[in-house]
């Protein structure tokens, strides 16, 4: 099929940009791939993977290159001048304000004009994030970096420069932050409250936010570290200093730590502070062999959910050891009646996960009641899923991991990488259950529910052709007050015959009682 | 950040635009920069450039390089021969414009005005006994540059041309520029006839006689006063310097008259000057050369004191670095083209003349020079908003050169290196655009930008400099 490349030089646009218009370009009539990237190295590598390109040169990192294949000449060139049309016709990203007549071209540009800036969001292409982050710490600022691709030297030598002059750095790859209730990045609108929160994942940090806000209780500050916080090298720095922030915070009464396993001498570390803190504080390091549930004003919460829970107990004086969670809702006759709507080979579930938060703690749940699960990235190298484009026995896929997404959309953004995922499962003639997670909130899809809803009604068509009916399991990550409304995604989900339940935790634990009840 | 006011959060926002959307919506403040990757997307530089930003001892060093530039006071002392005065220039020696280049390896016009400067001086009797003479070595090139003194175009000075001695009364550095030939055939440009070598003999002579005796009887000039008068006239003292020319004129006539020369010696010079409207632009460029030269020096400033071009490499000079220059390719510029000529025909970017905007003139000062905008294409509008623009990569304002446009505010002085790099936004010239062969002459002028690539080059030498030295 004929292919073709444009170079607009000194063009800049933002990846989500740049995403949203291959969308747009690939679904133009007779494009059957497209592709517009800034010409960096590592895109331009890209391109050549999905054979959009043979040979390119002459694009430099500041150019913008288009790249289209489609089923004639013709199409093609359309739709080269369409994008270029499109790029042309953007609105400029934004003013600075009345007075300003044009955008400041530099942080220290817009610094200028805004005097009292306290923090400067970075989500620019990651070789760029920790220059931009310097910059900001060297100006005075704190920090969120939502980019990623960030060098792990870089991220050390950028928390060691904020802790010379007290400046926070939440990052890299910290995708969700609340700071004075102005969310950042990825996040849901919570009620506030006096629940503090300082999480290494973004995805964690939303769904204990929005089960507080569920419970009823809400959230002072919620402070994102970057999801390598806590490995040796960096030994914690910025979630140490959350811990010192919402310690000294007036507001914050409880304070909830949560990360996947940290380093041994990290995790010693942090709960030594926190033990020392003065303030009742939930650690849940999801998958670490934590010692007892409760020890002075230390709760150790095993799941996303439990962390909430103990958390809102706190916040109301309540003790949380004694309390009990249910598994998810549904009784043993409901559970037999799922179950007989399977055929003979159905018998295993696949999670299509685009928190990957929530397919490492389902991995850990599904684990205790029916053994290891397959992944690209499992708890235990043995399981590990080689070809991550087929689903083998039990097998939980993060969606929103490197592997899936180099040059597509993150799934929490656009659908249709796992909507095809759906489709493929469920012609597969061994799947019982799929379980999907939608998570809404700012910077998310703004219908979820409604477009996984067409992607359940294709499945379950494409299985019944086969005579089999798949069961699907859900769960919606998010609040009333979002701007997609918890209750809405949940009755889409409802509608389309899905079983909905109230969080991850409540999900994986029902997908595990289903396979084991075959 | 915390402890203030629930919904309150002032953020600076880079990359995914929308982001900043959801914070103005749920309460805080959001700003969004313009951003696209610094340094033209070299990575390594982008780093570089954040260890710079917002340095005090660098900041510290530019406050000082720009106080000595905005304190000099560059005075027209007079008119002499180049070898007599200019330090270091030997008498087998050219000077060029630009950065340094070989002989072999000079453009068009350069090579055409050198070849035109060995037979002016008589070292050679013809073109290529001349040609043979700078193959072997025996004449030596050299940037102006590195010799106090500028020079549009080709720059060419040899030591019987005279030139003009301008003085920093205040810091005690002098600069020089030799004489503008006028359009057409001409020596800056290449040409190399009999006439144009008539014409330097006839300037060395009785030009020379008539200026030098005028200045004499002078108490010297202050240039940056006619400068001044003549941004408020309609100049901006690069592509335009009539109203200058004037003013210098006004200044010179009465003195020449009673320096006691021949009339005729006195008409003909006093015709030559009223006949050429960019009669002033090398004294121009020699008041901005003194003024320059006084902030170049400063240990840790990041304070851009030279942009010039030799039609090959287009280069710049920082007053922390010392005699460094930052080359890359000169471009060839994109501009309005006379009849019958194009692009194809354009020697690439030449002349010493970007010292104009180095000092925040030329192209930096079009808003006072709205007949220029239309010459070289676009607007006033244009010309407001090219100069604001550049306000953004200076660091501070001349407000002894102000412009009546942009409500009397001063200059865009100092350009500093981390702001082109970190903006992207490169400092705009004006030139005029010269044939690629030697002696055709001027086909065409515009507006040209500084190419990032030097900045880029001297962002990474201040950096490894810099982090020698304590922060």
């Amino acid at each position: 099929m004929p292919t073709a490349q444009r170079i607009l030089s000194d063009i800049y646009r933002d990846s989500v940009a740049l995403m949203r218009l291959s969308a747009d370009l690939a679904d133009l009539p007779g494009v059957t791939q497209a592709s517009a990237i800034m010409a960096t190295e590592a895109n331009i590598r890209l391109l050549f993977e999905a054979g959009l390109i043979e040979q390119m040169s002459g694009a430099a990192p500041s150019d913008l290159l288009i790249a289209i294949e489609g089923e004639d000449e013709g199409s093609v060139a359309a739709a080269l001048d369409r994008a270029e049309a499109l790029l042309n016709n953007a609105p400029p990203q934004a003013t600075g304000g009345p007075d300003e007549i044009r955008a400041p071209r530099s942080m220290e540009m817009a610094l200028d004009g805004f005097p009292d800036a306290d923090l400067a969001l970075i989500s620019c292409p990651g070789e760029y994030a920790a220059a931009e982050a310097t910059k900001a710490v060297r100006l005075g600022l704190d920090v969120m970096i939502f980019s990623d691709n960030v060098a792990i030297a870089e991220e050390l030598a950028l928390k060691q420069l904020a802790a010379k002059t007290d400046r926070l750095v939440m990052g890299p790859d910290c995708g969700s932050a609340i700071i004075n209730g102005v969310p950042l990045g990825f996040a849901n609108v919570v009620a506030p409250g006096d629940i503090g929160i300082v999480a290494a994942s973004g995805t964690g940090l939303q769904q204990v936010s929005c089960l507080i806000d569920h419970l009823g209780r809400g959230v002072s500050q919620a402070i994102g570290t970057g999801g390598r916080d806590l490995n040796a090298m960096i030994d914690g720095a910025t979630m140490l200093q959350g811990l010192n922030i919402l310690a000294d915070d007036e507001q914050t009464a409880v304070i909830v730590l949560i990360s996947k396993p940290p380093a041994a001498e990290v995790a010693a570390r942090i709960q030594a502070r926190a033990a020392g803190c003065g303030k009742p504080v939930v650690i849940s390091f999801l998958g670490s062999d934590a010692g007892a549930p409760q020890s002075g004003n230390i709760s150790i919460a095993k799941t996303l959910e439990q962390a909430a829970h103990m958390a809102v107990d706190l916040s109301k004086g309540v003790d949380p050891s004694g309390r009990m969670l249910p598994r998810h809702g549904l009784g043993a006759p409901e559970i037999r009646d799922l179950i007989s709507t399977l055929s003979d080979g159905q018998q295993y579930m696949r999670g299509l996960y685009s928190g990957g938060t929530f397919s490492y703690e389902a991995m850990l749940l599904l684990e205790k009641d029916i053994g290891a699960v397959n992944s690209p990235s499992p708890i235990k190298a043995k399981n590990k899923l080689n070809d991550i484009w087929s689903s083998t026995g039990n097998t939980v896929l993060d969606l929103g991991d490197d592997q899936f997404t180099r040059g597509r959309p993150h799934p929490m953004i656009d659908h249709r990488l796992r909507n095809d995922r759906i489709l493929q499962e469920a012609r597969d003639p061994e799947t019982a259950v799929i379980l999907l997670d939608v998570v809404i909130g700012h910077g998310s899809h703004p219908a979820p529910a409604e477009a996984m809803a067409a992607a359940i009604n294709s499945a379950r068509e494409a299985a019944n052709e086969i005579g089999h009916h798949p069961i699907f399991i859900t769960f919606v990550c998010g609040t009333k007050a979002d701007p997609q409304n918890l209750v809405r995604q949940q009755d889409a989900l409802r509608r389309a015959g899905a079983v909905v339940v109230e969080n991850n935790a409540q999900a994986a634990r029902l997908a595990g009682d289903i396979i084991s009840g075959l | 950040m915390y402890g203030k006011p629930p919904q309150s959060l002032n953020v600076i926002n880079v990359g995914v635009g929308s982001f900043a959307d959801v914070i103005n919506s749920a309460g805080g403040q959001a700003v969004n920069v313009d951003w696209r990757p610094p340094a033209g997307g070299d990575a390594k530089a982008a780093r570089a450039l954040a260890g710079l930003v917002n340095d005090p001892a660098i900041d510290q060093a530019n406050r000082t390089a720009l106080e000595k530039f905005l304190s000099a006071k560059p005075v027209l002392e007079g008119v002499e021969r180049a070898g007599d005065v200019i330090p270091g220039m030997g008498e087998r020696t050219i000077l060029h414009s630009g950065p340094p280049v070989d002989w072999q390896d000079v453009c068009g016009p350069v090579s055409g005005a050198v070849i035109g400067a060995v037979m002016f001086e008589g070292w050679a009797r013809d073109r290529d006994a001349a040609a043979a003479l700078l193959r072997h070595g025996e004449v030596t090139i050299e940037p102006c540059h590195h010799h106090s003194t500028v020079g549009p175009m080709a720059g060419i000075t040899s030591p019987s041309m005279p030139v003009w001695v301008v003085s920093n009364a205040t810091g005690g550095n002098k600069a020089f520029a030799n004489l503008n030939e006028g359009l057409g055939k001409v020596l800056r440009f290449g040409a190399n006839s009999p006439e144009v070598i008539d014409r330097l003999q006839w300037m060395a002579t009785t030009l020379a006689s008539v200026l030098a005796a005028a200045l004499a009887a002078s108490d010297g000039i202050d240039i940056r006063t006619i400068m001044a008068q003549a941004l408020y006239m309609g100049d901006e003292v690069h592509n335009r310097n009539a109203a200058a020319t004037g003013l210098l004129f006004k200044q010179l006539v009465s003195h020449a008259l009673r320096s006691g020369l021949p009339v005729e010696d006195i008409a003909q010079a006093m015709e030559f000057i009223a006949g050429n409207d960019h009669f002033f632009l090398n004294v121009s460029m020699a008041a901005c050369k003194s003024m320059l030269d006084a902030a170049h020096g400063v240990p840790g400033s990041t304070m851009v004191t030279a942009m010039a071009r030799n039609g090959v490499e287009f280069g710049i000079r920082v007053s922390g670095c010392g005699d460094q220059w930052f080359t890359t390719s000169a471009p060839v510029v994109d501009g309005l083209y006379f009849p019958s000529y194009s692009m194809a025909d354009a020697a690439p970017d030449l002349g010493d003349s970007a010292i104009t905007e180095t000092a925040g003139l030329g192209g930096f000062a079009m808003a006072a020079s709205p007949a220029i905008v239309q010459f070289v294409g676009g607007t006033p509008a244009d010309a407001i908003a090219r100069s604001r623009e550049m306000q953004a990569i200076t660091i501070g304002r001349n407000n002894a050169l102000t412009i009546p446009a942009l409500d009397f505010a001063g200059t865009a002085s100092g350009i500093d290196v981390r702001k082109v790099v970190d903006t992207g936004i490169l400092p705009i010239i004006n030139t005029g655009i010269a044939h690629k062969e030697a002696g055709i002459g001027q086909i065409g002028a515009g507006i040209t930008r500084a190419p990032m690539a030097c900045f880029t080059k001297a962002i990474l030498s201040l950096f490894e400099t810099h982090s020698g030295s304590p922060a």
